[in-house]
Order: C-alpha cells, then structure tokens, then sequence
C-alpha cells in the first residue's frame, strides 16, 4: 500500500533519455562538447605519442642539464620564460634542468592513466557493492550499507596521504595511485547503484518478469543492468575530473608520483619554491591540469544532461516552462 | 440581469511551441458564463480541456504558448490583460482551485499564511487582517479548529483537507468566478462527494460562477448547469446539462457516455460456465509491514491486510473494492505471491503456497499471473513488446525462435494488437495498447487465474471500457477465474460475479455482486455507494439532498 | 528528536571505531617497524628495543589497540626516558618524533584550520548563493551563459592551481595582497584577516562555483513545481515568488551542503595549507607523514574523521529542521 503512490514517479524517472545514437548526436551538436571533446582527444593522442613527441624534440624527461641553470640565482633557467630555446620548446624544470616539454607530455600519460583506472576501480567496486546490497539478502545490505557509510566518513584526502607513505616506495607508484584512489572512492557508486537497484525492483515490469518464473540472475540482467547502464555511466563521468584532481593533488603534496617520473601535480609540487622566480614553469602544468578537468567536467556534464532526463528538464524548464505550462502542455501533447 | 455574462470566451485558440512547430491545444472554442452559473468542461485526455481553463486566468502569457481569440472574464480580457490588470484578474476576480493538492501548496510555509500571502497581493491590510481572513475562510470550507490548523503545513493535512484548503485560498478575495480543474481526481470517492458539495454550497452562497474541468462525467451531472464537451482542442457539444447528458446529439458524447460503467446497471458477467472447483482459498491472510527498518530502530509494523479470507473459483471474476489505503493492493499481490503473507494461510488448488520460496513458486507462477496498473512502469521500456511477452515462454524452456514469434503474434492479435508490432517499443504505444500487452503477457504462459491491479484506473473511459470488454471476453473464452481490484465501484459491478468491500486491511462486506451492490448491508458500503458520483442530474441532486441531510441529521 | 539524536550519537561512535579500527590496522601493520621507525635509522637493536618497550610496541597488536582505545577515553601513561608522562583522556598518543602529545599538537594546530575554513565559508556562501540566484533569475540571457560557464570552470579548478595562478598573480607580480601567513585572531585581528584573505577567496572561488551550481538548480526546480504556478495563478509576482518560495526551497540543501562542506574541510585543507605554508592541520599531516610519525597521522585521521562524521549528524538535523517535512526516526 505505502509505496504505490511513488511507482509512476519513479517509472517515469527510469525510462530511457532515447538510445544511444540519439544520444551521441545530442551530444556532438553543441559546441562546448566538441571543443571539450577535441581536448580530450588531443590529450589522450599527446599521451599515447608521449616518447614519440619528446624524440622530435631531441630531449628525454628525465635527463639533468645543469648548465642551462643559473646557479648564482639558486638553480633558475637562464634564459626567458624559463629557458625556452630551439632545445627546450617549453624551457627547463628549475633545480634540474630537465627538459619540460618532455615532462609534461610524459606526465600526461600518467594523469590519464590513473584517473582512468581509477575510475575504473571505483565504478568496478560500486556496481558489484550496489548491487549486492540492492539484491542480496537484508543482512548483506546492512553490511554493506554499514561499510559504505564508513568508506564516507573517511577523511579521504588525509587517509590517501597517510596510505600514500606508509606503503614502501619501491611500490608503482603510478598503480598505488590508482588503487588508493580507487579504493577510497567507490561509496557514491556503490551508494547509487543500490538505491537504483531497490527502485527498480520496486517497478512492475520486475514483478511480471518474477511472475513469468524468471529467476533472480535472468531479472538482474535482463530488467535491472541495462536500466544502470545511464546512471552509472554519467556518474563515472563525474568521477574523472574528480580523479584527476586527486592525482594532482597527492603528487603536489610529496606523496604521489615522485621524480624522476613525472606527472603535472607533482611538477606542481616544486611551485611554492619556484613561483616567483620562474612563473612560466608553474604556470605550464596548471593551465593544463585546468584544461584536462574543464574538458572532462563539460563533457561529464553534457552526459549526465543527456542521459539524466530529469535534470534535463529541470534545465530546460528556465527558457520554455513558466506558468501553468509543464502541466497544460503535458495535457494537450499527450 | 447584468447586460455582461460573467465569462464570454470567443473563438479562443491556444497554440503550443512543439519541437520547431507548433500544436494546436484549443481550436476556436467559445462560450458565456453568467454570475452564479456552473458549466463542466469535459473531455478526455488531450483534449485541451485544461487549456481552456488556464486560459481563463491568462496563465499561458510567458509560455511561449500563443494564444487568440477573446477571453473576457469579468470585463477583463485574459488575453491582452497587463500588469495591474491581470494581477487583478488572477486570484481578485477570478480564482483557481488546482488539481493535485499536494504539490499545488508550497511545502515549507504554513497553510494561513500562503492564503495570506494571496490576499495581501489583492487587498491593501495588515499581516494580521489577512491571516484573520485565511482563519475565516479556512473555517468557511470546514477545516476544524481553523485558527490552529491555520499554522499547519500542507503535509500535515490529508488529501481531501488540503483540496479544502486550496478551495479556502481560492474563496480568499471573493471572487466573482472560480476555475475548478479537476479537483476531486486525485481523491477517494467518499471524499470526492464532500468536496463536489462544499464547491456547490459556495456557489449558491457566494453567487459566484464556477467552472469545473474534469474528465468524468458523473462529476458534472450533478455540480453544473450547462456542459461543453471537448474533443481534440474542439467543442463538441454544448448545452444544458440536463440535455447533453440526457439527450445527446453528437455522436462523440453518445460514446463518451456509454462508455461510463453504469453502477446501478447489474451486468451479466460470465454466465453459462457456472462457478467450477476453488482455486484459491485464503484463510485470515495478513500482511504487516516493517515501517523503517534497521538493527537499532524498530517501530510498530502497519498491517496492510489484516485477516482477509476468500475463495475464487475458476471461470468467476471476484471484485476486490476499496479506497485508497484500503489493502486491496497488497491482498492482490499476496494472492500471486509477490509478496509473502505474514500470517493465515494461502491455497491454490489445495496447495498451501503462502509459505512457498521463489525456487519453488517457479513451477507454479505460470498459473497464477498479474495485470498491472500503471501501463508504463509494468513494461520493461528497453525490451520490444514482443520480447516482454516473449519473456514467460522462453522461461518455460521455449527454444524454438519460430514458435515463440507465433505464439506471441497470436497472442497479441488476441488482445486486439498487431502481430507484426514484435518489434516495437512500449514508448510508441498509448496507455490502452500498452495495457493490452500487459494482458497478452499475463495470458503468454497459459494461467488459470489472473490478477488485475487496477487495471483501468489510468485510462481515458472510452478505452477503460474496451479494456474492461477484452477482459471479460478473455474470461468466457478462456474460462480464467480473475481477481479484478479496483476503487471505481461501477468498474467492478461491470465485471464482477461475486464482490469483497475492502476497507483499512479487512473485508467488511462480501457476497453476489448484484446483493452487495442492490441492498448494502455494511453501513460503509452504504457510504461508498452513496457517494458515488451517477449521470442523471435530477438523481444527482436528490443524492446531494440526501447526503446533506444525512450529514445534518 | 531526542531519540534521533541518541540513535546518531551511537552511530557516530560506531563509525568512529570502524575507522580507528581501519587506521590502526592498515597503519601498524604496515611494513616497517615501528619502534625502528621511532627510534630512527641509526638506532642500534638494543635502542629499539628499549623504545618499543616504552612505547608498548612489544605487546600483541590487540592490546595495543585495547591501549590506544584506553587512551582516548581514560588516559593512559607512557614511561619517557626517567618518569612517567602521564597523557590525559582524549589521549591519541605521543609523538615518535618531539615526544610531544598529539592531542596538543593537533589542538595548536586547529585554530588555523578552522580560521581558514570558517572565512572561506562565508566567502563562499554569499559569493556562491549570489552568483547561483542571479543565474537562475537571468536564465537564457548572455549574462547567464557567461556566469554557468564560470561556475563550471570553477569546479574544475584544483585549489592549488587556482591558489598559485592567484599568489603570482596578486602577491608576487601585481603586489596587491600580502603573501598568506597566519597571525591567531586574537594577537592581530587586522593581521589575521589580511594574511587569510588570498587563502579564503582560493578555497571559497572553488566551493562558490558548487553552491552556484546547487542554488541555480534547486531555485529552478522550486519554480518549476506546481505551487510554483497557483501562487502565479492568484497575482503573485515574480519577485516574491522567488525570494520567498523558491528560495525557501534552495535553503534546505544549500544549509545541509554547508555543513558537510565545512566538516569534510577540516581534512582537505591539506592543499592550501601546504600551498599557503600556513601551520594547520594539514600542514602538520603533511610533515608527520614525511617523518612517517605514525601516532600523529592516525590521531589526525581520527580527528578529521570525527569532524565528517559529526557534520554529518549536523547536516542531517539542519535538513530536518529546516525541511519540517522530514521526520527524524
């Protein structure tokens, strides 16, 4: 009796945004998505062509040159705009003189691949969780729901730091990245997943495939995996750029990625020391770091409007809707 | 007496902005509105018939919809109206009691103080003069203890309280014309006759006009003077209520009319098999629920159904009524086994299967099937309807792909669709069609017994009655027993053999449809029928009579 | 309310346990010894074993906990060197590295955290609220576009980038601001805002653009919904129904995000603390963690941890509160 009066609420919120296609053409026909799109493949190819880019140059990331270094100023590139020459398209790092170009393209690889895999991760994790409690057993799900509301309550950041040092250091560190931020991220996935799950369990095309004698794995993959596909998807796009941030963030504090491999937090970390000698080295790897989230978090955006009609509507209501309209005009459309 | 009517609309056109286009939402609709008088606007889903209404009050201006024609209400012109003016129009001279009364009040102030609110925009007093109005008019649609529940928030109020307060607020600044839209939709059949009454009471008070939008038309019969029919943004039909009810001449309204389920007609449902072996027998079935659940909190459990025993026999159609909250909901769906009943016992064909475990209900589901209420929620929005109907035969270990593509080609032609719609999906289908599939999939695995969850209650008449038709043939064809539960009483009189009155978790009234529903012996059922809304205005009004004085006495 | 309450009093300290239990067993099972890790690298055998002793290293790892949980609610002593150092209740322990109780370091450090995160909460709060209701009220004009295209980049920016592109900009090139440091209000309040400023605006441009976002969407929504349009039915104008209904809607989350978002700050002002050099918590985490000071990084952990916790209680009360619909169970 209680829960009747939400089901056409919810089946309305569980209806599919159009298929796929639909969707990509959606999606392609704003601007803001293609830029943000070409970003990101632009980035992805720069990664990937990493050792090729940095041969054209003539430089590798990790090689010292100490005599493009003004000594007498404490180890500043000599040169304008930090050492930038015919070499060095981008100058060289400060206190070492690696070539930055060759970094920053090299450090790229690593921003994607941990973001990725993190993502990875934490998606992985939170779908298995979310469904588990969604369709487990009441015991399985207060257990998970329990784990969950710790995994939240964990100051993050700060457990990610500690986790980060205490693990030796002849560990990845790339891959211990990963995991550490993948391991800590996956209760809003999880979280998600079963709420979805237990409202979709609630619907009745669940109920008729029950009664038509299908059994509990035929309905988890026929009537509830594909209606997560949508919101599992837009929120792994909302957890990239978040992923990004994350790996910069612990390489610029000393516990990520450290020299002499490179990542863009962690070029970042020498900043505080360098910014005011030599800005153009600072300001390299934020511009970039701001152009890789920015990219992800449009198109993330675009995704979740595209696919999450709700949010869609409430977006589109500003220009259209106003007085009386959604109701009236659902009427006579219908 | 006044040379101006109260409402004159003239060839009023409402265009809405769709994709690049536009949709033509009302199409040169027209008529007059003197003071005191009531006209129901009618019609079915679509048919612009809430349009117009807005279009009363001006509420399309901003929208992008456009609009033309002429509107005066009360020497106003909805249509060009600006600024002060239109303020004035809306809430001063003429005043909206919206459908939906939950959502239509805003859930964070309280009641007296959004009634208030509205009469300050029209009348230059206090703080506390408005709020002493909102306490009067409060008390005038008959909220008890109106000063105290002034301070409430709409969801502190029940269903039927809260429509009261939304006719209070539109009582506010007495205006000379009041625009129902489907007030009494959302509401129990009980409640609805109340809340019909109180705008009546007002109207004759007050001398203000009303219009009352609505899609039913026993609604009308009793609550209007004159009647216009839309169709298609058009007016079908318009004149005295007594006549186009009475005495139709347009096609249209003769089918809108026959369509409406009769409660005082007895059916004939079927007839010539007789009642043959039980098949389910339930034996003081309860079902509570946990309300919040968790190791560290534990509250009281609500019983949904408390002690319920029936029988259903093959090839009869047992009719489970009740109101909203009543338990017929979760009694249908214990007697699938969808849910586990918490106590009494369950029989299907001698089997006790109220304790029974998914794995070994699996052989047993195929006999017992379900139709659903809500046709959008029931099919699976990213599987083809084929494939929905498909879905019980493949589990039974169909593999033959041939065999399974004829099947369910005959059983959708079964239930009056295309075979060759395999393929297409539930979004491209109206709420009819779409409950027809839900039909040809309950039929799929060969059941003997089916339960329909309100299986109409979402659709226009004309197709609820197709619908009820379909099911009743089904049932002589196919000599199904059915379980049909639904709150429309004259729905279930229609289709019913024998009838449970279902009210807070038990059954207080069962027997033959024709006894239940001719000589009521339970003093609730008495109250349900009569409240129940008939289409003969004469008989209408003596109901209202009797109603009044019942509550008088 | 009451019964609310104890219920997540409870759970909060169930919580509690989970993640000191969580902490202390990834932290102490870690690779590495401890007591080696106390002592020092160029301690010799006998050294460390004279410190594991002191430190109650050498007794099995559940007890140690047993001695830590101990600690916190009763107290505990430690011998140090001749006497006892008697460590009272919270007692998160004593630092390998000064030998100073972590409680007060964690205490000395705390003013400057909550300074930094109280200021850029109000910062945040009206910049963000503002920008999120102008936008909401402008909707479909440049003006608008331009302010969503804002706020989405500020989401995206990392506050160490933002915080440095800002240090360069005003304190090094333009000499606008004076370089961050931290003066206790209550030495220099004049001092302590100056020194603040550029800290605050880094950290609330980034929340702002969150609450924006939040605002615009909660008041469009409100002002979407059906009540929306019966106030517009009796006159209301469209002032009015903005500043006092769909406002009133945005409220309830826009409070309970506060307080998640100053609860969560507690732990992540880690970055602009290290960026700015000022001496909070974060920067104390940072250190510790480079001086592998266990005791200090689990204590850090667990009082981070209480404040997300606690803000979440709080949250959940201000939801309620301000959302007479919720019933708290």
């Amino acid at each position: 009796m209680a829960p009747r009066e939400t089901r056409a609420g919810e089946a309305r919120a569980a209806a599919p945004a159009a298929g796929g296609r639909q969707v990509w053409r959606r999606l392609l026909a704003r601007r803001t998505v293609r830029a943000a799109g070409l970003v990101v493949v632009l980035l992805v190819l720069t990664a990937a062509a990493a050792p090729l880019l940095t041969a054209v140059e003539g430089q590798d990331p990790t090689s010292y040159h100490n005599d493009l270094l003004d000594s007498a100023a404490g180890g500043v590139p000599t040169g304008s705009f930090g050492g930038v020459s015919a070499e060095h398209w981008l100058g060289v790092e400060p206190g070492t003189g690696r070539d930055v170009f060759a970094r920053l393209v090299h450090g790229a690889r690593i921003s994607l691949l941990v973001a990725v895999g993190a993502t990875l991760v934490q998606v992985a994790i939170g779908v298995l969780l979310g469904l588990a409690a969604g369709l487990g057993s009441r015991l399985l799900d207060q257990l998970i729901g329990n784990t969950t509301e710790v995994m939240l309550a964990l100051p993050s950041l700060v457990f990610a730091i500690s986790l980060m040092a205490v693990v030796p250091t002849d560990f990845s560190r790339p891959l211990l990245l990963t995991l550490v931020i993948g391991l800590l991220g996956w209760a809003g996935t999880s979280r998600l997943v079963r709420a979805q799950t237990l409202s979709l369990k609630q619907l009745d095309h669940v109920a008729a495939a029950r009664l038509a004698g299908a059994t509990r794995w035929r309905i988890a993959r026929r009537e509830l995996l594909p209606a997560l596909a949508a919101p599992v998807l837009t929120y792994a796009a909302v957890l990239l750029p978040t992923n990004v941030v994350s790996e910069a963030g612990l390489s610029f504090l000393g516990v990520g990625v450290k020299p002499p491999t490179s990542s863009w937090g962690q070029m970042l970390s020498g900043a505080t020391t360098w910014f005011r000698a030599d800005p153009m080295y600072v300001l390299l790897p934020s511009a970039l770091l701001f152009a890789t989230v920015l990219a992800f978090t449009v198109l993330g955006d675009a995704v979740r409007t595209e696919l999450d009609p709700r949010a869609a509507s409430r977006l589109r209501v500003g220009t259209t809707g106003g007085p009386g309209g959604p109701g009236t005009t659902g009427e006579a459309a219908a | 007496m006044s040379p101006e009517p109260l409402v004159q609309v003239r060839d009023l056109v409402v265009d809405f902005p769709v994709g690049d286009g536009h949709l033509r939402a009302v199409d040169g609709v027209g008529f007059t509105l003197e003071a005191g008088q009531a006209l129901g606007i009618v019609g079915e889903s679509g048919s612009g018939k809430s349009t117009v209404a807005s279009a009363l009050l001006g509420l399309h201006r901003g929208t992008g919809a456009r609009t033309g024609g002429s509107v005066l209400v009360a020497g106003v012109d909805a249509v060009t109206a600006e600024g002060e003016e239109l303020r004035r129009l809306r809430g001063g001279s003429a005043a909206m009691v919206f459908q939906d009364p939950l959502s239509a009040l805003d859930p964070y102030h309280a009641v007296g103080d959004q009634i208030a609110e509205v009469v300050r925009v029209h009348r230059p007093v206090s703080r506390r003069a408005a709020r002493a109005r909102a306490v009067e008019v409060l008390d005038r649609v008959g909220i008890a203890d109106p000063a105290r529940r002034s301070r409430s928030r709409p969801h502190e109020f029940s269903g039927g309280m809260r429509q009261r307060v939304l006719i209070a607020m539109a009582l506010a600044c007495e205006p000379r014309l009041l625009v129902a839209d489907e007030p009494t939709t959302a509401l129990d059949v009980t409640v609805q006759a109340q809340i019909l009454d109180l705008l009546h009471e007002l109207r004759t008070e007050t001398g203000a006009g009303l219009v009352l939008v609505t899609h039913d038309l026993g609604v009308v019969a009793g609550s209007v003077d004159r009647v216009l029919v839309m169709k298609d943004g058009r007016a079908v039909e318009h004149g005295p209520v007594a006549d186009v009810l009475g005495a139709p001449r347009e096609p249209y309204t003769r089918a809108l009319l026959s369509a409406v389920p009769r409660i005082d007609a007895p059916a004939a449902p079927g007839q010539g098999t007789g009642p043959g072996e039980v098949l389910l027998e339930a034996t003081d079935l309860r079902r509570e629920f946990a309300t919040r659940g968790g190791l560290t909190r534990r509250t009281a459990p609500v019983t949904a159904v408390d002690g319920v025993s029936l029988t259903v026999r093959a090839g009869e159609t047992l009719g489970i009524v009740g109101e909203s909250g009543s338990g017929k909901t979760t009694l249908g769906r214990m007697l699938v086994r969808l849910l586990e009943p918490t106590g009494g016992r369950l029989h299907y064909r001698g089997r006790d299967i109220g304790a029974l475990g998914e794995r070994e209900l699996r052989p047993l589901r195929r006999e017992l099937q379900m139709v659903f209420q809500d046709p959008v929620a029931s099919l699976n929005p990213r599987r083809t309807i084929g494939e929905s109907v498909a879905d019980p035969l493949r589990v039974a270990g169909e593999r033959d792909e041939r065999r399974i593509r004829a099947r369910v080609g005959e059983l959708l032609e079964r239930v009056g669709l295309d075979a060759d719609w395999y393929h297409r999906y539930p979004h491209e289908f109206s709420g009819g069609q779409r409950q027809r599939v839900g039909i040809a999939r309950a039929l799929a695995p060969g059941p003997r017994l089916i339960v329909c969850d309100e299986p109409v209650s979402a659709l226009d008449v004309t197709t609820q009655a197709h619908v009820v038709a379909l099911l009743g043939e089904l049932q002589r064809d196919l000599g199904l027993a059915l379980v049909f539960v639904a709150h429309d009483l004259a729905v279930v009189r229609q289709v019913s053999d024998r009838v449970a009155v279902m009210r807070a978790g038990r059954i207080v009234e069962q027997g033959d449809a024709d006894t239940v529903y001719d000589s009521p012996q339970h003093p609730y059922t008495k109250g349900l029928l009569a409240a129940v809304p008939v289409l003969d205005p004469v008989e209408a009004t003596a109901r209202r009579h009797a109603r009044l004085a019942a509550a008088g006495a | 309310m009451i019964r609310f309450l104890l219920r997540k009093a409870l759970g909060l300290v169930g919580v509690l346990l989970a993640i000191s239990l969580v902490v202390y067993a990834v932290f102490y099972l870690a690779p590495g010894d401890p007591a080696q890790l106390a002592c020092g690298e160029k301690c010799s055998p006998a050294q460390v074993l004279q410190v594991r002793e002191r430190l109650g290293l050498d007794a099995p790892v559940h007890l140690q906990y047993a001695h830590f949980l101990q600690g916190i609610v009763a107290g505990r002593d430690f011998s140090a060197g001749t006497g006892l150092l008697h460590c009272p209740a919270p007692c998160l322990g004593v630092s390998y590295r000064s030998g100073e109780q972590v409680t007060d370091m964690i205490a000395a450090r705390l003013p400057v955290t909550a300074s930094l995160a109280l200021g850029a909460m109000v910062i945040w709060l009206v910049l963000g609220v503002g920008t999120g209701l102008l936008s909401a009220l402008r909707r479909g004009r440049l003006g608008e576009r331009l302010l969503t295209a804002l706020t989405l980049a500020g989401t995206a920016v990392p506050v160490f980038v933002i915080g440095l592109v800002l240090l360069i900009v005003l304190c090094a090139q333009l000499r606008w601001l004076p370089f961050p440091s931290y003066t206790p209000l209550t030495e220099d309040p004049q001092q302590w805002f100056w020194g603040l400023l550029l800290p605050w605006f880094s950290l609330a441009l980034i929340e702002s653009a969150k609450y924006a976002r939040l605002t615009r969407s909660a008041v469009l929504e409100t002002l979407a919904e059906d009540h929306i349009r019966t106030f517009r039915a009796y006159g209301v104008g469209e002032r009015r129904l903005v500043t006092r209904h769909a406002l009133r809607g945005a409220l309830t989350p826009v409070i309970a995000l506060t307080a998640l978002d100053l609860g969560t700050m507690f732990g992540s002002a880690v970055l602009t603390e290290s960026l700015f050099g000022l001496p909070g918590l974060g920067k104390l985490l940072v250190t510790s963690v480079g001086l592998i000071d266990l005791p200090t990084v689990v204590g850090l952990t667990l009082v981070t941890g209480f404040c997300v916790v606690l803000a979440n209680v709080v949250a959940d009360v201000l939801y309620a509160v301000t959302d007479r619909r919720v019933v708290l169970t």
